[in-house]
């Protein structure tokens, strides 16, 4: 117990010591990358959940992160005042959940507010996943792969190809995220410091969240099902409920980073959708050590960050393959293990014993 | 027509899937990388020696290719699990793809017609099509023939199977499991290779053309029941020639997403596909 919150304090001290790092240096627009990479790393937190924890692995995920993107920054800009006239419009608008305000060119603009388009954007990814959940996670190993893969693919091509979801270009223009006491999430320089904060409380939030999750019956359930699903289920764990409701949360870690980090941008674009940002999410999973979630989370802080500065250049894509294949090869169970130095001895030792052997 | 040409390269795909799927139980994601990395290497030889010698190039420097891809990453790791193959091999179809990026570029590249021009058309039974389509669907049916008789036929062909039917008992004959694994990625790539040359000249290629084949590529093996090859032809029909009317009925930028529909659907319905036998398939893991 004491751990698992000294954990979380000591992440959050690191959070706080690199805003102050950027305060001394007087670099403050790194916040800006950083408060991007924390949205990416709830959706890695998510996955990590997924694929460390229930053992189910998903190269689909940037899809549920496209769906909470697209869905809110669709409702949010698209004017209705057109429309008025229709029963929903006018219902909704009676309810007080449209903003009007005027547009560029004087005109009358009236768009969701963006609390509802958040709550719509995370109930569309829920009913999603459930319903694909069901059938996908019943497959295993290569089929699950490519389901999932396929699933992503498929997200990716309707972004692409529908004109009203602003087909290669995405949707520009989305309004800021209003919260309480005059915060608000959007990409504007003065609201950098602020903006930096609440992104990483809300990972924060998601991993206190998170953590429970796996010291409680769930994890303990979800820890025998990914070691022996059968023996799991003879115990009367029911494995397809587990696996179903994690992959359903980890959906909604995705489609909440993608509305946030959408509202912090400003707009969103097909690219979020593509295979490569699936892979990469589950390339940081991997080099974390599958089920690690704080290794999870350090790497996504520190490989987005580099990546979002734009480090790795025209290899961005390359680097994250070269990690995948690397950390499959050699070590499978990621980098940042507890027992990492032991291992390392023991690796000494037994090939000293191999060369001796003969 | 085009239903027939997609179609032809889709089943070559699948075949590729299949080989690997048969030696080593391995989906090998990279596989549709092998088909653009083929057409690519065609077009770019093409620019100093004749089409037929530029093909044959193209078919060995990737067949090289498939050969390093196993002895580097994949025959030294010893019981591997599925998750881990899956990644590796994503992992190198990523690495592929981002290699040919920076070697050629995003331009879109294309063989010339092999007979003819883009215009000319043979007129057969009433029906006029390219000649381009003949050289497709002549070649595969070569190509898918030397397979068989290759497997039935020779001693290695026979190898390769016994290998797969039972490995231990393989190796206690004698034969070298690890290089028929290695010759599997070899022969799984020259077929990819050549199925990229004969259809550049009308689907055109690009750095990133391997993934949605691979994809669909995987759809028409699941069709057609994982591992049986003959039936993946007329799978890889099917799929192509649906995919071709799904354009009458919803807009062309959705043709991806209907033929990735069709695999979540089989594999959610029926995985063992329609010319498997389920009894087979649940011997499987799926």
């Amino acid at each position: 117990m004491a751990r698992r919150y000294s954990m979380v304090a000591a992440f959050a001290g690191l959070i706080v010591a690199i805003q102050v790092a950027t305060r001394l240096t007087d670099t403050p627009y790194h916040l800006t990358q950083l408060t991007m990479t924390a949205y990416y790393s709830l959706l890695i937190a998510g996955l990590c959940m997924l694929i460390g924890y229930a053992g189910q692995i998903s190269i689909g995920h940037a899809g549920f992160f496209a769906i909470g993107g697209y869905v809110s920054a669709f409702l949010t800009t698209r004017n209705l005042s057109a429309h008025k006239a229709l029963p929903l419009v006018s219902l909704l608008r009676k309810a007080g959940v449209l903003v009007a305000k005027p547009d560029l060119y004087g005109g009358d603009l009236l768009v969701v507010h963006p609390w509802l388009a958040c709550a719509a954007a995370i109930l569309l990814a829920v009913a999603i996943a459930y319903v694909i959940g069901g059938p996908v996670l019943k497959l295993r190993g290569h089929y699950l792969a490519m389901a999932t893969l396929g699933f992503g693919i498929i997200i990716y091509r309707v972004a692409l190809g529908t004109a009203f979801l602003g087909a290669a270009d995405g949707i520009s223009d989305v309004p800021g995220f209003p919260l309480p006491f005059g915060l608000v999430i959007s990409g504007n320089s003065s609201v950098r410091v602020s903006n930096y904060y609440l992104a990483w409380g809300l990972v924060i939030l998601g991993m206190v969240l998170l953590l429970n999750l796996i010291h409680s019956r769930v994890g303990r359930a979800l820890a025998a099902v990914h070691g022996a699903e059968d023996a799991a289920g003879a115990m009367g764990i029911p494995a397809a409920r587990f696996k179903l409701n994690t992959f359903v949360l980890s959906a909604v870690f995705a489609s909440v980073a993608g509305v946030f980090l959408t509202h912090y941008n400003g707009g969103i674009g097909p690219s979020e959708a593509s295979v490569m940002k699936s892979v990469r999410y589950v390339a940081i999973v991997a080099i974390g050590g599958m089920a690690n979630l704080w290794g999870a989370l350090l790497m996504s802080l520190v490989l987005n960050y580099l990546s979002l500065r734009g480090y790795f250049g025209t290899f961005d894509d390359t680097v994250f393959g070269v990690i995948l294949i690397l950390i499959m090869l050699f070590a499978p169970d990621g980098l940042l293990r507890r027992h990492l130095l032991s291992d390392l001895k023991r690796l000494v030792s037994r090939s000293d014993a191999e060369e001796e052997a003969p | 027509m085009a239903g027939i040409t997609y179609g032809t390269i889709y089943a070559i795909v699948a075949i590729g899937f299949n080989i690997i799927y048969n030696a080593t139980g391995i989906i090998n994601f990279a596989q549709g990388e092998f088909v653009m990395l083929g057409g690519m290497t065609a077009v770019t030889l093409n620019r100093f020696v004749p089409l037929p010698v530029a093909i044959l190039g193209a078919v060995a420097v990737t067949t090289v290719v498939g050969a390093i891809i196993e002895i580097v990453f994949i025959r030294w790791l010893r019981k591997p699990s599925v998750l881990r193959l899956v990644i590796i091999t994503i992992g190198i179809s990523i690495l592929i793809r981002e290699t040919a990026l920076h070697v050629w570029g995003e331009s879109i590249r294309a063989l010339p017609y092999f007979t003819g021009t883009s215009v000319t058309s043979l007129r057969l039974g009433g029906v006029y099509i390219s000649p381009q389509v003949l050289w497709v669907v002549g070649v595969s049916a070569v190509a898918v023939a030397a397979l068989s008789a290759f497997f039935n036929r020779t001693m290695l062909g026979r190898q390769m199977r016994a290998c797969s039917a039972n490995r231990d008992a393989a190796r206690l004959c004698g034969i070298s499991a690890g290089n028929m694994v290695t010759l599997s990625f070899m022969i799984s790539a020259a077929i990819g290779a050549i199925g990229g040359c004969v259809v550049c000249p009308i689907t055109y290629i690009q750095y990133d053309s391997g993934t949605p084949l691979a994809i669909k590529g995987f759809t028409v093996a699941i069709l057609g029941g994982l591992g049986n090859s003959a039936a993946a032809v007329g799978a890889g029909m099917i799929l192509g020639i649906l995919e071709s009317f799904s354009i009458w009925v919803l807009p062309a930028a959705y043709k991806e997403a209907i033929s990735i529909a069709i695999l979540l659907l089989i594999l959610f319905v029926r995985p063992s596909g329609i010319f498997g036998s389920t009894e087979a398939a649940r011997l499987k893991e799926f």
